[in-house]
Parts: structure tokens; sequence; C-alpha cells
């Protein structure tokens, strides 16, 4: 058979038109599945502390045990060892720089509750050097422990000492074991992650869910009805260090 | 070539003795050890076991992407419908969907894997149903 340049032209260049035409088609297809979340959509994830309503029972860990229940987040004694995805510290220690001595002392002695900020300029994301930590569409901070290398970069960026690293195995010290969630490995970095396999499912937060003073509000910031969107506009919140520029998505009713 | 005779004799006593092993099994029709994974009694599963054996670690791969990387969480059919388990979309979960119905990891997952010598690291962090069913957690 032969076949003159103007027909090959008109072969290749067509074939290769409706390559490119087809792989456009698919990518819109596979982006307008991964936008449509199954269980409960938001586009920016947040949520509100009271910390006078967290403070209502002393000494309550609920909102700490379920988390780490759910998500299998073993217990050390040796605080070097410590894996944590929500904790309670000193006001001076979590909000650096606001606090002076004449502080009420309701405030000052007692303490707030810290997670990761799913900042919206996560410090975290930018170093990892293996993509196992990246922003979700819907703001929050994600991990895939599949991929993490262990290098730590992300905890000495986070500069709010939201990320644990898995000195020792972990399932040793796990009290009790949840099957629906894994574990992790020895080597891998660990936070909170807004309980997005929770969220897939239409659920709120455990953490939110186990508080017995609501004093967790977890909202899209997108919608301004929300509740979270109508708390922030009446009351005022504070964020950590927000001079850093990381925009956290937790505020705090102090 | 000097004393041929006992060389190519010396040679093929070799061959056979080292073959040994696979003349007897042919011999005998059947290999002595077998990897014999113990299917569930009831329910179909979600592609044919040929596909299955072939490509069940591509297929899990690919979940991994989609639930972790893709917030993609059931699992459809080829016509866009989900798959139902108990009453609930499935999800594309090794723990939650294949080991709800090959519950036995010993007698299903490691039978081939240890005939093949492979050795996946699913388990280092994924919960066998059946360890957490009796409160074992290593």
């Amino acid at each position: 058979m032969s076949i003159d340049r103007r027909k090959f032209l008109l072969i290749t260049g067509g074939a290769a038109a409706a390559g490119l035409a087809g792989k456009q088609t698919l990518k819109v297809f596979a982006e307008s599945e991964a936008r449509k979340s199954e269980g409960f959509s938001g586009r920016r994830w947040a949520m509100l502390i009271d910390l006078k309503k967290c403070n209502e029972t002393e000494g309550c860990t609920k909102c700490i045990d379920a988390c780490h229940l759910a998500h299998n987040v073993p217990h050390y004694d040796n605080k070097k060892d410590e894996i944590k995805w929500i904790w309670k510290e000193k006001f001076e220690h979590a909000f650096i720089e606001q606090e002076n001595e004449f502080i009420p002392s309701d405030i000052k002695n007692k303490p707030a509750l810290l997670f990761c900020n799913h900042c919206e300029n996560p410090p975290c994301v930018n170093v990892c050097p293996t993509q196992a930590t990246w922003k979700r569409k819907d703001g929050i901070v994600m991990m895939d422990w599949h991929r993490c290398i262990g290098c730590r970069y992300c905890m000495a960026a986070c500069p709010y000492g939201s990320r644990s690293f898995n000195w020792r195995e972990p399932r040793p010290h796990l009290k009790e074991l949840n099957p629906e969630f894994p574990t992790r490995t020895r080597g891998v970095v660990e936070k909170c992650t807004f309980c997005d396999e929770r969220l897939a499912k239409g659920m709120k937060p455990a953490c939110v869910e186990a508080c017995p003073s609501k004093a967790m509000i977890f909202g899209d910031l997108e919608d301004p009805n929300s509740e979270i969107r109508v708390m922030l506009g009446s009351n005022f919140t504070m964020r950590r260090k927000p001079e850093l520029g990381t925009q956290p998505e937790i505020y705090y009713i102090i | 070539m000097y004393g041929t005779g006992k060389v190519l004799i010396g040679i093929l006593i070799f061959i056979l003795a080292f073959t040994s092993p696979i003349l007897i099994n042919m011999a005998g029709g059947k290999a002595s050890v077998k990897a014999n994974p113990v299917l569930p009694q009831s329910g179909k599963c979600i592609e044919s076991k040929e596909y299955m054996k072939g490509y069940h670690m591509e297929m899990l791969d690919i979940w991994r992407d989609k639930v972790v990387r893709q917030d993609i969480r059931f699992l459809k059919k080829a016509d866009g419908s989900y798959y139902m388990l108990n009453g609930a979309k499935a999800e594309m979960s090794l723990t939650k969907t294949c080991m709800s119905c090959h519950d036995n990891k010993a007698k299903f997952c490691d039978e081939c894997h240890n005939y093949l010598d492979v050795n996946p690291y699913c388990w280092d962090c994924h919960i066998d149903p059946s360890l957490a069913k009796k409160g074992v957690t290593k």
C-alpha cells in the first residue's frame, strides 16, 4: 500500500486529536468522581473549641480516649515515646506570646485542647519528600502511611508539635484494638486526620461525638449558614501562632 | 576428551540426582507440597478466581490509592451501582471487605504467600479480623 505525505499527515493528525480529546474527557470524568465525596462533604473543614465548655469537667479526657481508641494510638508511659493525636497543654504553652502575668487564673491554669491545625498553608506538606502528607481539597492535611519513610522533616516543620513519630513498634502498646482502623509500624509519623474515614461515611469526627459538653464544633467554613460560621461570626476567637501565616483551621473561644 | 565414557556417565548421574524430586513428582503424578488455600463456603467474589489469582495485589494497590489519596471509598460494579455487604455499601478495604468472607488469614492468604515465598507487609498495619476477635494484638 502506498501512502502520500498528505494522507499520512491527515491520519496521524486525526489520531493525535482523537487521543487528546479522549484523554481530556477521561480526566473530566475522573475529577468529577473524585470531587463527589460520598459521605459528609464539605469544602473547607474547620473546628471550633470552646475552652470554657471544654474545661467544665476537670480532667476530662473523653475526646482523647475516643480518638486514640478509634485510631489505634498506642500509649507509652515514657514521654519520649509519646504518640498523640489530641492532647492537653497549658495555656501559656499553647498560645505562646499571648500570655501575660495578669491573665485570669481560670484561663491560665486550665489546659487547652490541641490537635493538628489542618493549616491553610501547611509547612509540613511543603517539606515532605514523598508526598506522604498533602492538603486535600476539603482542607484536611492528610497522611498516607504507606508512603511515609519516617524522615521526620514534617515534624521539624510543624510549628505546633502536632506530629508524633513511632520510635517503637506500636502494636504491643495498644490496650485495645480497633480492627476497623490500621495500626502504624515503627518508623512512621502520625497525626490527626480530622477522621477522614468517618467523614466519608457521613459521621462527625470521633472527638466531637465523644465530647459530653459539646465544646467542639466541626463544620464547613465555606457554608455561611453552618454552625461553625455562625459561631465564628458571633464570638471572638483565637488561633495558635497566627503570626506564622500558616492559617490554622482550629479556632478557640477562650 | 580423556575418560569420555566415565565423565558422561557421571554427568548423567548428577542430572538424575539433581532433578530427582521433579522426576519423582512426575512419576507419582502429584507434587508433595502444594498451596491449598481454603475458600469460603458460600458467597461470590467480586472478580473471577483467575483474575484474583493473578491480579489481587494490583487491585488492592488501586483500592489503596483511591481510598487514601482520592477519598473514593466504596466499591462500584461495572454498571455504576454499589456492591453491598451486610446491608451497607462495601468499602474498598482488605480487612473490611475481602476478609469479611476470607476470614482465615492463615489458611487463605498465608497458604499461597508462604508457598511462593512472598512476604506482603499489609498486616504489619492492617489488622487480621480473626486475631482482633481473639484480642491478640500481634
